[in-house]
């Protein structure tokens, strides 16, 4: 079973603490908003602290399963 | 907008106003179309299914499946009629509404049936030259011609007397924002007077209107609902292509002899469509389809079938029923521009890439319309146009991005032609793609 992270976008502000928190696997736009790559499993620690921090509860650990 | 004419056998939701040449009240309805009958929820459920009827607002979703979902649920459920159009170069619904409201109507109660639905909400855009400024739902036109709200309002009371409805239905006119006929900002708006999509999941078809299990579906489909359930689903296969069967309504516009609405048989070739609204009135650059969330067609395209998976196969997008013929004195960039700019202001401002995007990419193709192009501009356009796209709440910035590059695509040569001029020569002219006056 994978996890995926996803961002709801009305919810996010553009803290950007989640890039800053796993770089690994979030970048952020020209605007600061941020783009979501895949986590790999040895990340899920680091992904739920980010999902944890996120000051608008913006970032979202979901199971990967097609919607 | 004038109604064009095809082939007998191809005109099904139009034929009554082809026949009558005005609005059908209900005793011309039943005339031309019979009683609707009484079937049981299970079988229309599986008739539409079988029909394999898609929905006609632009998304192309199986309705039987969302009418086996939203029926499914376990609470009594809520029908919604999408009629608030909010594309600019569209007019189908408008038209179908007034020309046959009973057809959409007839379809929204058996619908209901089908459901389990205990409302029925006929959801229209508030129109624009209401503005007064007062509540959209009782503003009075200042011509004084009747809204559409009105027309539906008078059909359902129409209804009321002849026989009451099994189910209330009632109108509501939703504020005039592209985005709010999106089906979550319709929902939204039902339940909090917020017409702005909402994050996803839950889809209306699980939790909508009320927290109730919501079909939301474009007008045009309730209506053939409507036909299926008196002819069968293979009546309905009887024309279009085993896919993508049945007819769609196409509203015509730009440098065609007579812009309107038509209908047609899916997978009826796009230069045949345009054909039944005149065909073109002088020769063509390009074909936007599917509104300004749609693709441009290059001219030697025009004989693309008009089904959603031939599309796909050229890299493009069939969308709702919209066709705009643009000529070849016009400038694609010019008028993409144009678009882009309306777009972008017509974000309901919630989601930061669409926010900040989508008038960054206006602002982009206005550079490139005033022939300021640099090799920096189209890197930075690039990277804008690939990053956008699924990432808000709803699919306006996918749209708006898959225009912008179409149009890169399509107007490719003539953007040469800006790297080396001082001004475009073609964009003195009026413009030809429909943005609304107030915005």
């Amino acid at each position: 079973m994978s996890w995926r992270l996803r961002v709801d976008p009305i919810a996010c502000t553009a803290h950007g603490l989640c890039a800053e928190l796993l770089p690994e696997a979030i970048d952020l736009d020209e605007w600061g908003y941020p783009i979501i790559g895949p986590v790999p499993d040895r990340l899920l620690p680091l992904a739920r602290r980010a999902v944890a921090d996120c000051p608008t509860l913006a970032l979202l650990l979901e199971r990967d399963r097609p919607r | 907008m004038t109604t064009g004419t095809a082939a007998p056998h191809t005109v099904r939701l139009l034929a009554g106003y082809h026949a009558l040449g005005r609005r059908a009240g209900l005793e011309d309805h039943l005339v031309q179309y019979g009683a609707p009958p009484a079937t049981a929820g299970a079988a229309l459920i599986q008739a539409v299914e079988e029909s394999g009827l898609t929905g006609r607002g632009g998304g192309g979703f199986p309705t039987g499946r969302k009418l086996r979902s939203v029926a499914a649920g376990r609470r009594a459920a809520v029908v919604v009629v999408n009629a608030a159009e909010g594309e600019p170069a569209s007019g189908k619904d408008r038209a179908l509404l007034t020309v046959a409201p009973h057809l959409v109507l007839d379809g929204a109660v058996l619908a209901a049936g089908a459901v389990g639905a205990r409302e029925i909400v006929v959801c229209v855009h508030a129109e624009p030259d209401a503005g007064t400024g007062k509540d959209p739902q009782t503003a009075v036109r200042r011509d004084g011609a009747a809204t559409l709200a009105d027309t539906v309002r008078r059909a359902i009371a129409e209804r009321e007397a002849a026989r009451p409805a099994p189910v209330p239905m009632r109108v509501t006119a939703v504020p005039p924002r592209y985005v709010a006929s999106e089906e979550t900002a319709l929902v939204h708006w039902l339940d909090a007077g917020d017409a702005r999509p909402l994050f996803t999941p839950p889809r209306p078809f699980e939790r909508g209107v009320g927290g109730r299990p919501t079909l939301v579906s474009n007008a045009e489909t309730y209506a053939h609902i409507a036909l299926i359930a008196r002819h069968g689903p293979a009546w309905f296969r009887s024309c279009g292509t085993p896919e993508a069967p049945g007819t769609a309504l196409f509203t015509v516009s730009g440098v065609v002899a007579r812009p309107g609405v038509v209908e047609a048989p899916l997978g009826t070739p796009v230069g045949e469509v345009l054909r039944l609204a005149g065909g073109p009135s002088e020769p063509l650059q390009a074909v936007l389809a599917g509104g300004y969330g749609g693709t441009w067609l290059p001219p030697d395209l025009l004989g693309l079938p008009t089904t959603p998976s031939a599309f796909r196969a050229a890299g493009l997008a069939l969308g709702p029923g919209i066709l705009v013929a643009l000529p070849e004195r016009a400038c694609g960039v010019a008028e993409s521009a144009r678009v882009l700019a309306w777009l972008a202001a017509q974000t309901a401002g919630q989601c930061g890439p669409c926010v900040h995007g989508l008038p960054a990419i206006a602002a982009d193709f206005a550079e490139l319309a005033a022939c300021r192009v640099s090799t920096e501009l189209y890197r930075r356009l690039d990277r804008r146009l690939s990053v956008i796209p699924g990432r808000g709440a709803c699919r306006h910035p996918d749209g708006a991005v898959r225009f912008a590059a179409s149009a890169l695509r399509v107007f490719g040569r003539h953007l040469r032609v800006h790297a080396h001029a001082e001004g475009c020569l073609l964009a003195q002219w009026p413009p030809v793609l429909p943005i609304p006056e107030e915005w």
